[in-house]
């Protein structure tokens, strides 16, 4: 909430519009594919994703990395995008919600999700998938306490979670069975 | 304990459902779910425009103010920046039911976090940076705090209360008050059959406001050309025809000067209804020469400045016989609605018809009060009051089963309202308004309940630090709505055969794309996958309905889809009648054809008709297959303003919870082991959807049962706006197991007997664990949340009833 107090934030403002002027290189991986762009320093990696890649898939609900809606891969790990700034993206390899289906096919996380009905209005979806695949990749066979730790910073408010925590336990057997996962 | 009613009650839980129907009932995959898992969906959120603005808003720090200076000029001269407006630019007053809640405040703030200014410019941090150039002074006011200072009535909220245009006969402003609306219910003879009854049990409940907390915050795009005068709307909204009707109302204009779009939106709860952002961006655009302008709140300024739950308070006094008959119902409701009571002010009449209970009572009063108080304003939330009524009747229906030492099962059944009986408002109930005992039967049976415990059980438990409990409370409600509401849906038939149905209500997750294509497949019998329900909803060419609220979409739409349906298949049988040469009366449909009854080999598909048919002669018979259905409700009126007599009802869909939970005696905290909920929804319509409507609303349940809650400082500040404060349940907070449970008898004018189940499921779940908690302690709680600290402490203080 913005006050006629915090004046002081100008000055913040004022800096803030200095380092738009100056700029770094980015250069690194996104789903695959290898991005180089010139940003200003300040940029949040959410807002590099979607103002700069046009990625829309991981969204904003809280921007204070209370909620998850923005979880994307950074480098194998869940990170809240909005509280990672691009610039510590150096090098890094990421992936998104957009990176999850290859050639048109949903990917198993993915197909469980439907299946399961574990989405409603959708909009934390892209960010529960996100945790999830890194839940997986960390623990291909994952107790349920450890799907209710990996899955408990993503914040629902349709569907109620048992249908994602479902989603996962299906997903995590089928790729053991199905990719041959340990 | 044992009950007949018991031993012959059986159910259908989500594990063991079957539909009669091929396609209405089944549990098909969600419509929109690819789009949903591949982060395809565009939510308002995502939305850009060519030349777009970004708008940022300045809120009052204070509860109550007078704005003595505000000088905009510093903001103004900075480089980007095309709009700043104040309340000064500004007469515009919205509002659904009661049209007093101003675009911008005017002269004076009204709540903590009322937008005061607001700024476009070409990116988000120079209008972040213009809203800090904004000088403005403040002389600080004495605040309305809370209910007992607004009715004390010596510091008005709004002084022209008097003047405040509303919904007239319906809402009831008192002047010289904070009584936005007062409606009454009265029935019998409450005060002559209380002095009679042998028990009298008077009890006051309360609870919070609770903030809606969909994932996407209110979000929208607003572009006023100053050329045509039209007004373009992008906006994560419920009610786009609603929003219509009071946008043209309020500036002044034609509806069909407005246009609106909603594309996918994440989340509304009832927060989404009405007007919120809109008026507001209207005024910028205008002021910034037509450019769309997009304002998002973030989710500080969603807890503090869009609309919440408003707190309430529930005076009961409930006269009962010794055998456990209920002879009258004496009870106050007070909501704080803070600000505002646009639309708030219809959640206070609804107590009046839902606030008893599903229960048979002859002699009742009830009064329910919308107070104005200087808080953030409330709006309708999921339950629309049911909860917080729900919370005051049911657990006084537990104290009173205590106090009469009969069982609470028992006692419900014996007050249940049955075929014959009348509602508070004189509705005649009859097999077709579903039956509440079945609901509570099942839950009860799910839930094992052999009766409470005795103390000496409980503290036997007591030593090993955990102690369980169960409870049970009944669920009921019917839609609010005008009783003139109508919906309409229009149906084409693609060249390839596809149906394309185009409705007028928003999908924000509860399933409406899915159910309408459900319910077209099964008409035309065709494939689940022959069927879209276009997904962006536009009023220029949507057709209308109007408002997605109140549970009640797939009751009317649905009814207005088999219509439509059946208009399609006449088309499709004059059009076939020519080509096969024989009459209408003689022809059936059937899996894509329309065929002759005697001789089905003579037949047409669908798909050869979509677009006319051609005879083998070259010759063309009938058109393109549109074709449209409304449904309208029918038989509804207002209520009597003395008496609260009269029809509101479109449906009550009934329902039960039932709860096993466990308490750590030491921390407080409480953990719901088991859920079973009962709902006497007519006919499933989609098994997974209904499945995620009781899963999802049981856990917003617990949310407000044991989490959520506004604090407030002495000044009228709320102390949480945040995630970090004002916690809603994570996967964490699941309970082990619930259990779905589908009741299934039909309404009779309802499509396949259907009745809405959606916001009902979230209701009187606190009810059932407050029930439950007691059973566990031996402690009534009066006051939500049951937060760890509340019942820690209420254990500690050795007290028997914790306010």
């Amino acid at each position: 909430m913005t006050t006629h107090e915090d004046k002081d934030l100008c000055a913040l403002e004022a800096a803030h519009q200095e380092s738009q002027e100056r700029r770094i290189v980015l250069s690194l991986t996104v789903n695959g594919k290898p991005v180089v762009e010139e940003v200003d320093p300040t940029m949040l990696l959410l807002h590099f994703l979607r103002d700069k890649l046009k990625l829309f898939g991981a969204k904003e609900a809280c921007g204070e990395g209370e909620c998850g809606a923005c979880t994307i891969i950074l480098n194998g790990e869940a990170v809240t995008s909005c509280l990672v700034l691009a610039a510590e993206a150096q090098g890094a390899e990421i992936v998104t919600v957009e990176g999850l289906s290859k050639d048109g096919e949903l990917s198993i996380l993915q197909q469980e999700f439907v299946f399961e009905d574990a989405l409603q209005c959708g909009f934390c979806t892209p960010g529960m998938l996100m945790s999830a695949r890194a839940l997986i990749d960390r623990h291909p066979d994952p107790t349920d306490e450890e799907i209710m730790e990996g899955m408990g910073g993503n914040l629902c408010r349709c569907t109620g979670y048992h249908q994602i925590f479902d989603a996962v336990k299906r997903a995590a057997k089928r790729e053991r069975e199905e990719l041959n996962r340990s | 304990m044992t009950h007949p009613e018991l031993e012959h009650c059986t159910y259908q839980t989500h594990e063991s459902y079957q539909s009669k129907y091929k396609h209405v009932g089944q549990p098909y995959e969600r419509k929109d779910a690819i789009e949903k898992v591949t982060g395809q969906a565009r939510y308002a959120f995502d939305l850009e425009m060519p030349g777009m603005l970004h708008a940022k808003t300045l809120h009052s720090p204070h509860a109550r103010a007078k704005i003595v200076k505000i000088d905009t000029s510093r903001a103004k001269a900075l480089p980007g920046v095309k709009a700043v407006i104040t309340g000064d630019d500004s007469d515009i007053v919205v509002g659904l039911y009661m049209q007093d809640k101003l675009a911008l405040a005017k002269g004076e703030t009204r709540y903590q976090g009322e937008v005061v200014a607001a700024v476009a410019a070409t990116t988000e941090a120079i209008a972040e940076q213009a809203i800090h150039l904004i000088d403005i002074e403040y002389e600080v006011l004495e605040p309305v705090r809370n209910l007992d200072d607004a009715l004390a009535a010596k510091i008005l909220v709004h002084e022209d209360i008097a003047d405040i245009k509303h919904v007239e006969g319906v809402f009831f402003p008192q002047p010289d008050s904070n009584i936005a609306s007062l409606n009454r219910s009265y029935k019998g003879d409450p005060q002559a059959a209380m002095e009679e009854a042998d028990l009298v049990v008077e009890n006051k409940f309360t609870l919070p406001a609770v903030a809606h907390v969909p994932l996407e915050t209110h979000v929208a795009i607003v572009e006023a050309d100053p050329y045509t005068g039209r007004i373009k709307i992008w906006t994560s909204a419920q009610s786009p025809f609603a929003l219509r009707q009071l946008m043209a109302y309020s500036f002044g204009m034609q509806d069909s000067d407005i246009e609106v779009h909603i594309p996918f939106v994440g989340g509304g709860f009832g927060g989404k209804a009405g007007i919120h952002l809109e008026p507001l961006l209207t005024l910028l655009s205008r002021e910034a020469g037509g450019a769309p302008v997009k304002l998002r709140m973030s989710r500080q300024q969603e807890f503090n400045y869009m609309p919440t739950r408003a707190g309430m308070r529930g005076r009961i006094k409930t006269g009962v016989m010794k055998d456990g008959t209920m002879v009258a119902s004496d009870i106050t409701y007070d909501w704080d609605s803070g600000a505002y009571a646009d639309y708030g002010v219809n959640v206070g009449k609804t107590a009046v018809y839902g606030g008893l209970g599903p229960y048979a009572v002859n002699n009742v009063s009830i009064v329910s009060n919308t107070i104005y108080t200087n808080k953030v304003f409330s709006t309708a939330y999921r339950g629309f009051g049911h909860l917080e009524t729900l919370w005051t009747v049911e657990r006084q229906m537990d104290i009173l089963s205590q106090k009469l030492g009969i069982d609470p099962y028992e006692f419900r059944l014996k007050n249940m309202i049955r075929p014959g009986d009348t509602t508070v408002s004189g509705e005649l109930v009859t097999k077709s308004t579903g039956c509440p005992i079945d609901c509570l039967s099942a839950v009860v049976k799910e839930i094992g309940w052999t009766g409470r415990k005795t103390d000496e059980e409980r503290e036997r438990e007591w030593k090993t630090g955990k102690v369980r409990g169960k409870g049970f409370a009944m669920i009921q409600k019917a839609p609010a709505m005008p009783p003139n509401t109508a919906t309409a849906v229009i149906m084409q038939m693609a060249s390839d055969g596809h149906i394309k149905v185009m409705i007028g209500g928003i999908d924000y997750g509860q399933g409406a794309l899915t159910a309408i294509a459900q319910i077209t497949a099964q008409e035309l019998d065709i494939p689940i996958e022959m069927v879209e329900v276009r997904r962006e909803t536009n009023t220029n060419t949507n057709p209308y309905d109007w408002n997605t609220v109140a549970s009640k979409y797939t009751f009317m739409a649905g009814n207005a889809t088999i219509k439509a349906a059946h208009n399609m298949i006449d088309q499709m049988k004059a059009v076939a009648s020519q080509a096969l040469q024989s009459a209408p009366e003689n022809l059936s449909h059937g899996d894509g054809y329309i065929y002759n009854r005697h001789r089905p080999d003579r037949r047409i598909s669908y798909k050869d008709m979509a677009l006319g048919y051609a005879l083998p002669n070259g010759s063309g018979v009938g058109g393109p297959l549109i074709s449209h259905g409304y449904y309208m409700a029918d038989g509804l009126t207002n209520l009597d303003p003395k008496t609260g007599q009269g029809y509101p009802a479109l449906a009550w869909t009934f329902g039960a919870h039932a709860v096993d939970i466990e308490v750590d005696v030491e921390s407080g905290s409480i953990d719901v082991l088991k859920v079973a909920s009962a709902f006497d929804l007519g006919q499933v319509i989609n098994e997974r959807m209904v499945y995620g409507q009781v899963i999802g609303g049981v856990m917003q349940g617990i949310g407000s049962a044991i989490l959520e809650g506004y604090k407030f400082s002495d000044d009228n500040v709320l102390l949480n706006p945040s995630f970090t404060d004002n916690k809603i349940p994570t996967m964490k907070d699941m309970p082990c197991e619930v259990v779905p449970i589908y009741i299934e008898n039909p309404q009779l004018n309802a499509p396949y007997g259907a009745r809405g189940v959606a916001e009902h499921t979230m209701i009187s779940i606190p009810s059932a664990i407050g029930n439950a908690l007691y059973d566990a302690l031996g402690i009534n709680f009066y006051h939500l949340p049951l937060t760890p600290e509340r019942v820690a402490l209420g254990i500690l203080s050795g007290k028997k009833d914790i306010y």
